[in-house]
């Protein structure tokens, strides 16, 4: 597409399709603000941009000079961000429309988009189940064909996690691919800007898009951008390990039979596949909950109400204010998880808590790299223990909530490139497969993927 | 009984490095501009911004580390310090913790009590500064001037090591002269770039355990730093003298009333809380990167103090003077490479010089080539000590060839025995009596009749000839 007019078009029926699913709640922008902002886009875009014309969709979390960033929490609400996400600005360089804000868990605090201040976002097959979360809304929007791609952000799967009860592909680079200036902190060593896409190449190119250096944020590597793989005609030499630990004897039997599909169809792409073990995995889902909270609590502090923000009553005096405002302004989740955060890193706790937690991480990106050493290039595993739940069903237990992001944090953990991908259905609904790569070869693991997708019948019941 | 007491300060000092942006963004970290215009998304902790070290910062810092000896880590770890305050923008303060730029490092001072003597600098470490709250601008309001945030500090942590508050300020002010010297401040009290927090405990003649300390805050000006540290340290000693017991707690100075108040426990620091910035990268330093500034430091003032006792055969107060302010050190190498005699140099620097500097601003306003001819002319009889003073203040005032000025303003001195004779004569025909008086043994007048050709030739009789003619005279 490089002609005015079509990008004209494309924008009207962005709008038109987002519209349509608006029972969804997956689409936080009023209809009105986002139509006319698209054609205004649809104007001024480059033509001779690699994404010409492209709507994108981005999570309410990643900060937009068009529409508000309101991360789904009632503390930001109506928030405009005076500058936009460096992810953001080359998806505009690259001619892409920014197709509105979506809905997701507050501050990216959840695993089903029910802990947003703005409502639950709905499944776009099954309205009484949840989307996943926290990048919900994006995977909803694009498994209802109403964008090409969105935007998603990842702390521990938040990108993965939807993809898979959505049936969409999700990929969370390599930490340090994609600059996080602009990404709304909630876990900074963990926290990486992702994308959903209908299919791996549409997120692929999104990817490759926004990934590459950023002199504003210094955990970006000084890496050109990623560079696109051809899709391979097999996957002869390639050596992927199934950990064990990520197929227990428990597994939901039917999320078993779409992996044993899925790892049989690598072997018949030519793919070497062995078991291995990643011993630590046990510990990845404690580990986590200390590590992101921890740097939660302090990411979170600037919300006070002082500078930015509703205020809630109380402004008499300022200790009074951050009461309010903070105790009104984050939802259940976000509190939890501040007060966990800022415990473990009380003095007396942090040793306890924090740094063993840092040294566990340390353990698990070792067993990755112990796999990695022994000759083994992309890992397998399922992404979600389970297809899309119900709403409200693990709303009241966290613990549950946090399980069913079980076989993802680990590459948050460890910094790692992971991708979901549609691998079969379970009762109609979606599940996904993971592929694990190793650090800064985003696009081997792409390339895998590429074949394995085209290999699965993504409709067909597992 | 004040005697029987000993007192132990161990001070922490904030100093301002000498960037023109800030430490983690490109915002100016000039003083003085309209409050909150210097600020971006980073300095203003705006949501999604992130922080990127300024590399300037870092070189200013690890020359500061190596001017005070320091060891500067190659593997350092920014850390945040987490507390609510409405001027901390982000709700933490990025600073250095568990592993700081730079540690054991030590200061040689000269102590108003013990001579020289030397403080362990324990650590150094890079932080950025946060805004400031302005209480008295607006009735019942306060207002957040969030220019300063951001600005780059870094902390210089002393051991226990000042025995009076003499010796804190003695420190102080050695401690900003190597700063100044290695280019990292300006140390410009008033202007806040230099800020002191002290710990001061007392404990009795010959005890080794150290009392309680309390935290000194709100020291604003060098003038205070030993007013402050003396009222707590009184303060203390009449306590225990009474039979109490100090209390470990943070103390407020204030200068109008000269006295300190206990910060109140709302305005304490709770927990703070830190661990590793996981926005930064640990900051890792190259050996050739510290080497570059370590040869970018220049001469220090100790070591420059002792090379003019040697070199130039002064004595230590006097190349004390001389090397406290590294510009007046090279002005005075400069009038001494011009040709000016090293010692004669030294006092001139000393004392016109520096008044002169101090009534302008520090501004050197006469050449280094200029101070140098003006000596040589004095050395050379061309003009007497005091034709030479007004020769450097029209120098300072109007520029000028010294000699050239000399003679316009008609000081030359006149070295022609004739007309120093026709003076002699002028002198001896009006004071009779006092001739009379010298020929029979009052020869100590002999000066006074100098005196009185130097008036009548209004200065420019060269007073070693004028002395011999008179002697001539007088003795026929």
């Amino acid at each position: 597409m490089s002609d005015p007019s079509e990008a004209l078009a494309s924008a009207k029926a962005a709008a038109d399709r987002i519209v349509k699913v608006k029972r969804l709640n997956a689409c936080l922008t009023p209809i009105k603000e986002l139509r006319k902002s698209l054609v205004a886009q649809a104007s001024a875009a480059h033509p001779s941009g690699v994404l010409y014309g492209m709507p994108v969709a981005v999570k309410d979390n990643i900060c937009t000079l068009e529409f508000t960033t309101s991360c789904g929490s009632k503390i930001l609400e109506g928030y405009r961000s005076p500058y936009d996400a460096t992810a953001v600005a080359k998806l505009k360089a690259a001619g892409a429309l920014i197709a509105g804000k979506t809905n997701c868990d507050e501050f990216g605090m959840g695993s089903s988009t029910e802990h947003s201040a703005y409502g639950r976002s709905l499944h776009p097959f099954d309205k009484t189940r949840v989307p996943g979360g926290s990048s919900g809304g994006s995977a909803a929007l694009v498994a209802a064909g109403s964008v090409p791609a969105a935007l998603g952000s990842e702390t521990g799967g938040s990108v993965r996690q939807p993809a898979s009860l959505c049936g969409v592909v999700g990929i969370k680079p390599t930490y340090g691919r994609v600059s996080r200036y602009g990404l709304v902190a909630f876990g900074s060593s963990l926290d990486q800007i992702g994308v959903l896409g209908r299919s791996v190449h549409d997120a692929a190119r999104v990817l490759s898009v926004i990934s590459g250096r950023d002199p504003k944020d210094a955990t970006c590597e000084d890496r050109d951008s990623l560079r696109l793989p051809n899709v391979p005609e097999s996957l002869q030499g390639f050596v992927i390990g199934v950990p064990k630990e990520y197929l227990p004897q428990d597994l939901d039997p039917a999320v078993r039979r779409a992996c044993d599909r899925a790892i049989r169809l690598l072997r018949e792409l030519g793919a070497a596949v062995r078991e291995v073990s990643l011993p630590h995995t046990a510990y990845a889902v404690a580990t986590y909950y200390i590590i992101a909270p921890a740097e939660a609590s302090s990411n979170l502090a600037r919300y006070d109400g002082a500078r930015y923000g509703p205020r809630f009553n109380g402004s008499e005096d300022v200790r009074a204010l951050y009461r309010a405002t903070r105790g009104e302004g984050f939802g259940p989740e976000v509190r939890r998880r501040v007060l966990v955060g800022t415990y473990v890193l009380s003095s007396g706790y942090y040793d306890a808590y924090y740094r063993k937690a840092q040294q566990m991480r340390a353990l698990i990106a070792q067993d990755f790299r112990n796999v990695f050493d022994r000759g083994v290039d992309l890992l397998f595993t399922p992404t979600t223990p389970t297809p899309a739940f119900k709403a409200g069903e693990k709303l009241n237990d966290p613990v549950a909530m946090y399980l069913s992001d079980i076989f993802t944090v680990t590459a948050n953990l460890a910094g790692l490139p992971a991708i979901s991908l549609p691998i079969g259905r379970i009762k109609g609904l979606p599940i996904g497969g993971q592929l694990i790569g190793q650090a800064f070869l985003d696009d081997e693991m792409l390339e895998a993927a590429y074949a394995l997708e085209r290999a699965v019948p993504p409709g067909e019941e597992a | 009984m004040a005697g029987a007491w000993e007192t132990v300060i161990g001070l922490e000092t904030h100093v301002q490095l000498r960037t023109l942006s800030k430490m983690f963004c490109g915002c100016s970290a000039a003083f003085g501009a309209p409050p909150n215009s210097n600020v971006c998304p980073v300095c203003l902790g705006l949501p999604g911004a992130l922080p990127v070290p300024n590399e300037q910062a870092l070189k200013l810092a690890v020359r500061a580390a190596l001017g005070l000896g320091c060891t500067v880590h190659p593997r350092s770890v920014f850390a945040r310090k987490n507390y609510f305050y409405p001027d901390l923008p982000k709700g933490y303060q990025i600073s250095q913790f568990e592993q700081p730029l730079a540690t054991a490092g030590s200061l040689s001072y000269l102590s108003p009590d013990r001579g020289i003597a030397t403080a362990a600098i324990q650590r150094l470490h890079v932080e950025e500064d946060a805004g400031k709250s302005l209480h008295d601008r607006f009735p019942k309001q306060t207002a957040i001037d969030l220019n300063r945030c951001g600005v780059p500090l870094i902390e210089i942590v002393t051991g226990p090591d000042f025995r009076s508050p003499q010796e804190a300020r003695a420190y102080l002010l050695t401690l900003k002269q190597v700063l100044e010297y290695a280019g990292a401040s300006d140390c410009d009290m008033e202007k806040g770039s230099l800020r002191v927090d002290a710990n001061v405990s007392v404990r009795r003649a010959g005890e080794t355990a150290l009392g309680t300390k309390t935290e000194v805050k709100n020291i604003n000006s060098f003038a205070y730093v030993e007013k402050a540290l003396t009222v707590e340290r009184d303060r203390q000693i009449a306590l225990l003298e009474g039979g109490g017991k100090v209390e470990q707690q943070t103390m407020l100075y204030d200068a109008k009333t000269n006295s300190v108040r206990p910060q109140r426990s709302k305005e304490e620091s709770h927990d703070y809380r830190y661990f590793p910035d996981p926005d930064l990268p640990p900051l890792v330093l190259h050996p050739d990167f510290i080497e570059e500034q370590r040869a970018a430091l220049p001469e220090l003032p100790a070591t420059k103090r002792e090379r003019f006792t040697a070199q130039y055969a002064l004595g230590v107060d006097e190349a004390a003077v001389l090397t406290a302010d590294r510009a007046v050190a090279d002005y005075y190498e400069a009038v001494v490479h011009a040709g000016a005699e090293p010692k004669a140099a030294a006092n001139w620097v000393r004392t016109e010089v520096l008044a002169d500097a101090k009534d302008h601003r520090e501004a050197l306003r006469v050449p280094a080539s200029s101070l140098a001819q003006i000596i040589s002319l004095v050395k050379g009889g061309t003009l007497s000590h005091q034709a030479a003073k007004r020769v450097f203040g029209e120098v300072a005032e109007r520029g000028g060839e010294p000699r050239n000025v000399a003679e316009a303003l008609g000081l030359v001195q006149v070295a022609d025995t004739g007309m120093v004779a026709g003076w002699v004569s002028e002198v001896l025909g009006t004071y009779v009596t006092e001739v009379s008086r010298y020929k029979s043994g009052e020869t100590r007048l002999l000066q006074f009749f100098v005196g009185q050709v130097m008036k009548a030739s209004r200065g420019k009789a060269d007073p070693k000839l004028a002395q011999r003619v008179l002697e001539e005279k007088l003795a026929s």
